[in-house]
């Protein structure tokens, strides 16, 4: 479960997080929308411990994301809205993540394959050098492996062709049982079948929370 | 601390593709095999011939040269993984700050201290194929005094990474912090000793605050046991130690220096934001 309360987070003067409290639990997909700004990644920033908020905290399952941040990430499986220009290879890549997350990489492979993404092929490529769409695939295929809890996608599907996006949430529908599920989109109509609740930000306030 | 040893390790992997380590590898590389075609081991300079002279050769440059190539590539690494949001990605795994951190000082550590004894390494080898006596003490000290110089400016680097916001600023501090310690530091210690307004003595104590300035006094000191080149000031520091005390601070304080140092910027690290 993932309890935000009163969250609080400036930069500078620009306030991102203005006062946000919100609770996910199990069984829920999210979709998390609004404008551009409206503090949506910010908002699962926070989730993952990455700011030290000004007021207010996140607790997942209990725990507080910044001082107790290996046992929250180990139940939480993460795509950013950028692929990072990671320089390690792909098998290094995987290596990372097979030891500091024990995810096997056998199973990475299998869901990168039902991405239609060849990873023994482009074993020894810097991950930065593959295209856009095959970057969000591998990331997808690491998160579906690591098999957690919480979900957590910052727009993942922006470089995908159609197909791949078929594929994404095919995948994606047969993984959510029992987990939360938290996807920022700006497209509705695609995510529809896969959510159950819906959840509006904007100036970083939480404006619409409703239950489909 | 599988965790450490991964870090380190793949951070590793990553340098050594780099083309800054392929060029900082020829540089030092490169210094040897020049040495040795321009007969330096042959020449007779000072009275210190053969190998001795090659090294010293060797240790006075990388003294200018080593801290420069550390503070410039190590000066962006936490930084520049912050703003290209790879810190965002690498660190959504459970790994604690704490072993990222030093997982990343450690291979970074590897990779600039790796090229530079190598290259010792390497003229001690072949210095020996051409039949030259090989002065164990030298090559020893020297590898010492470049582990505490590596560590020192590494630690430093680490230290500027963990707040500086951008690169153009990184870079500057990292070629401010170097002509400082090179040069500024003593072109105002010797205008203070014309003016006489200061005691010599603290004058020196000031001067070998800067690990730079040690270290280049404690590579010659085998050859010179007396130090009688650096004429009155070795009287203050062989008076305040005795020589064996003064390698041994020599290079335990660069050391200090550079996990202090590498501490603070840890510190940083884990208080700010980390994207
Ligand atoms: N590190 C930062 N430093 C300064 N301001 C920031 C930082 N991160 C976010 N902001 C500001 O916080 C606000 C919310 O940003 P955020 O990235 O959360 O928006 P978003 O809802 O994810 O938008 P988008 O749909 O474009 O991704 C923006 O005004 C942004 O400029
Ligand atoms: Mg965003």
């Amino acid at each position: 479960m993932i309890k935000v309360s009163q969250l609080t987070k400036k930069f500078g003067s620009h306030l991102s997080l203005d006062n946000v409290s919100c609770e996910f639990k199990k069984n829920e997909s999210i979709a998390l929308m609004g404008a551009n700004g409206a503090g949506k990644t910010t908002l699962i920033r926070s989730i993952l411990g990455y700011y030290h908020p000004n007021y207010g905290e996140v607790l997942i399952n209990g725990l507080n994301p910044v001082k107790e941040r290996v046992k929250v990430l180990e139940s939480i499986s993460f795509v950013p809205q950028l692929p990072p220009p990671i320089k390690l290879n792909l098998d290094e890549l995987m290596q990372y993540i097979s030891i500091s997350a024990k995810v096997d990489k056998d199973l990475i492979m299998h869901y990168a394959n039902e991405m239609k993404l060849d990873v023994k092929e482009n074993l020894y490529k810097s991950f930065f050098k593959l295209s856009g769409g095959m970057k969000q695939k591998m990331l997808i295929a690491i998160s579906l492996a690591k098999n957690s809890s919480i979900i957590i996608y910052d727009e993942p599907t922006a470089n995908l062709d159609p197909k791949a996006r078929d594929d994404f949430y095919r995948l994606l529908k047969q993984n959510e049982d029992e987990k939360i599920l938290l996807f920022v989109t700006h497209r509705l109509e695609e995510v529809k079948d896969l959510v159950n609740r819906q959840i509006y930000m904007d100036l970083g306030k939480v404006v619409s929370d409703e239950r489909l | 601390m599988k965790n450490l040893i991964l870090i380190a390790y793949l951070d590793l992997k990553e340098s050594i593709r780099a083309k800054w380590f392929v060029v900082y590898s020829l540089v030092f590389g490169g210094l040897i095999a020049l040495f040795f075609i321009a007969g330096v081991t042959e020449s007779q300079v000072m009275g210190f011939s053969g190998l001795s002279r090659l090294l010293l050769m060797y240790i006075q440059i990388t003294i200018v040269i080593l801290p420069i190539f550390i503070l410039i590539t190590t000066v962006r690494s936490i930084s520049g993984d912050r703003d290209n949001h790879i810190l965002e990605y690498m660190l959504s795994f459970p790994i604690s700050l704490k072993q990222y951190y030093w997982g990343k000082v450690i291979g970074r550590f590897i990779t600039v201290y790796i090229p530079v004894v190598f290259a010792m390494i390497i003229a001690i080898v072949y210095g020996a194929f051409k039949g030259a006596i090989i002065p164990w003490s030298i090559f020893f000290l020297y590898t010492g005094l470049l582990f505490a110089l590596s560590s020192a400016f590494l630690g430093i680097a680490f230290f500027v990474s963990s707040f500086v916001k951008s690169s153009e600023v990184a870079l500057g501090i990292a070629f401010f912090i170097w002509i400082f310690l090179l040069a500024f530091i003593d072109i105002a210690l010797i205008s203070l000793m014309m003016q006489q307004r200061f005691n010599e003595e603290l004058i020196i104590l000031i001067a070998m605050l800067n690990p730079m300035e040690i270290f280049r006094v404690a590579a010659i000191s085998l050859f010179d046991p007396e130090l009688t080149v650096m004429g009155p000031v070795a009287f203050y520091i062989l008076d305040s130690m005795s020589q064996s005390v003064f390698i041994l601070v020599s290079i335990g304080y660069p050391l200090t220096i550079g996990l202090v140092f590498a501490f603070l910027g840890f510190k940083i690290f884990e208080k700010k934001d980390l994207v």
